[in-house]
């Protein structure tokens, strides 16, 4: 190996080396940055308004993008699913097809990315600029704890709104796809709605559906309230917080949901 | 029983006629040193400049003041306690008889002036609501913008975010208030507003003032006493008086605005034709 090639490749592994141990120390400190969140959780029950308002924030002002997403993907899906199902003449198992499809996955998968987009990033600017302006090194000199103040009540917020939200765009994406299905290209109701009664499983399906949208929020969460606390105080870095937050929940999420799955239906020979 | 009693400000000091005592500070970030040999003491009841050119390491003392910032070495003492040695529990306590007014005012830019003002009132007392809208409105009525109560910052002008922030910084009626760069871009009308004001505040409600500036002239007229910070050292220090007349080569350059001195116009570099003649 020439000298060059040598000093190329150790150049390549110091670079590397580099880099993990940023993010290993970045995951360090964002780990016990979560457990300080917790450690100041009571303090958003204490305070509950400030946890409602966030509530509101991070949920009700992000109905209108779950709603009508929801009811689009379930409207789509519907006529995707028609489409191979009419070939094996299971057309009428389009509502189990459907259901199952939103409540397992595209209901918390996707309602999790809208929510790091919509409420995350709101989350992740909202603090940072709170720090570029230093109105959280106000909040310390007055003797007043942001993490208490501020980061555990966002926390808690986008952790109860996440559920919540994907309840709702499953509930959407079904009678998007009753709208389609039924109404439209003409299915049976009753075969519609009992296939799907009959074959969606409470603890199977939904609840791990639950189970999942829950865990996601809680890492779109963390994510957003944590990129937001460590952004750099500047309009540039701000920015760079914000995307960075879409960016690591949306991948976090899909990460997840494959770790999630493995476990919660491994009973199907996975 | 709830609390509704004020904060009271924290014990008196050993030597309590200082509120504030740096005694060798030295501080810096991984190899750079910021403040090297700081040694000050602020007395009660008193208004003290510190001064200095933009980055001399000004506003780091009064984060090491406010226990944001532990000294690498040195001992930082408020009102009698060693501040970098308290615990978190200890050092909010202490916060609790501070005022701080940051750079920028630094109000809570999600709710209004008067909850601005009410912010610190409702956090650390139980005090019935009437009570703290009475407060508040003597506070706004002190710096003259009672009428501001309902707007939100934003709806305010730079020097009137000021006094409203300087109201937020005297809520709880502290021994000490500091003040990050009071005047920064303040018109000249407001610039004496808030000059006036942190004096007479001071004498009025007995605190001790510390302000971190770079305006001279305003300072001059309004302190008891000046330090001037250079290159994280102390440079000069002395009465208005002392300083008008001092012949210290930092301090003539300071006062008179001079463009070169002690701190050179020019940022150092490789020589000017080196750098003109490097592409030959």
């Amino acid at each position: 190996m020439t000298s060059a090639a040598f000093l190329g490749l150790a150049h390549v592994l110091r670079r590397l080396g580099a880099g993990t141990l940023a993010f290993i120390t970045r995951l360090g400190f964002a780990t016990r940055f979560a457990l300080a969140v917790i450690r100041n959780s009571p303090a958003a029950v204490r305070r509950i308004h400030l946890t409602l308002r966030e509530l509101y924030f991070a949920g009700v002002l992000s109905l209108i993008i779950i709603l009508v997403s929801g009811l689009f993907v379930g409207m789509v899906l519907a006529l995707q699913g028609y489409d191979v199902l009419i070939r094996y003449g299971a057309d009428e198992s389009l509502g189990i097809l459907v259901a199952l499809s939103l409540v397992r996955e595209l209901g918390p998968v996707v309602a999790g990315l809208l929510f790091a987009s919509r409420a995350g990033s709101a989350i992740t600017a909202e603090i940072g600029l709170m720090k570029a302006t230093e109105q959280l090194s106000a909040m310390e000199m007055m003797a007043v704890d942001p993490m208490a103040r501020v980061v555990a009540p966002r926390f808690w917020g986008g952790l109860i709104a996440m559920p919540l939200l994907a309840a709702l765009f499953s509930t959407l994406g079904i009678f998007g796809a009753y709208l389609v299905g039924v109404k439209l290209i003409g299915i049976d109701a009753g075969a519609f709605w009992g296939n799907m009664q009959a074959g969606v499983d409470f603890r199977f399906d939904v609840l791990n559906g639950i189970i999942k949208s829950f865990v996601f929020g809680t890492a779109v969460s963390v994510i957003a309230v944590f990129e937001g606390y460590v952004a750099k105080p500047t309009a540039e870095g701000v920015s760079s917080a914000t995307t960075k937050t879409v960016v690591v929940s949306s991948l976090t999420i899909l990460a997840l949901d494959f770790v999630l799955t493995v476990f919660m239906f491994r009973g199907l020979g996975v | 029983m709830p609390d509704t009693r004020l904060p009271v400000a924290p014990a008196a000091s050993r030597c309590p006629d200082i509120a504030v005592e740096l005694d060798n500070v030295t501080f810096g970030y991984d190899a750079r040193t910021v403040l090297s040999g700081i040694t000050m003491s602020i007395p009660r009841g008193k208004v003290v400049a510190i001064m200095g050119g933009s980055g001399s390491g000004k506003t780091t003392i009064l984060r090491l003041i406010g226990g944001q910032l532990k000294p690498r070495s040195g001992r930082v003492i408020v009102a009698g306690q060693s501040v970098p040695d308290l615990d978190r529990e200890a050092l909010f306590e202490m916060r609790r008889g501070l005022g701080m007014l940051f750079q920028f005012g630094a109000l809570f830019t999600d709710m209004t002036v008067f909850e601005n003002i009410a912010f610190a009132l409702r956090e650390h007392t139980e005090l019935p609501e009437e009570i703290i809208r009475d407060l508040v409105l003597m506070k706004l009525q002190a710096v003259g913008l009672r009428g501001t109560a309902p707007l939100k910052p934003a709806a305010l002008s730079g020097g009137m975010a000021r006094r409203v922030a300087l109201a937020r910084a005297i809520a709880l009626d502290p021994m000490l208030v500091m003040y990050d760069e009071p005047f920064a871009g303040l018109d000249p009308i407001s610039l004496g507003v808030v000059g006036q004001l942190i004096r007479r505040l001071n004498d009025a409600l007995g605190i001790t003032s510390v302000v971190v500036t770079h305006d001279v002239y305003e300072s001059l007229k309004m302190v008891d006493y000046m330090y001037f910070v250079a290159e994280g050292r102390i440079v000069a220090q002395g009465t208005p008086a002392e300083i008008r007349a001092s012949d210290e080569a930092y301090v003539r350059q300071f006062v008179d605005g001079e463009a070169d001195g002690p701190v050179p116009f020019h940022d150092p570099a490789p020589a000017y034709a080196d750098d003109l003649f490097a592409h030959d």
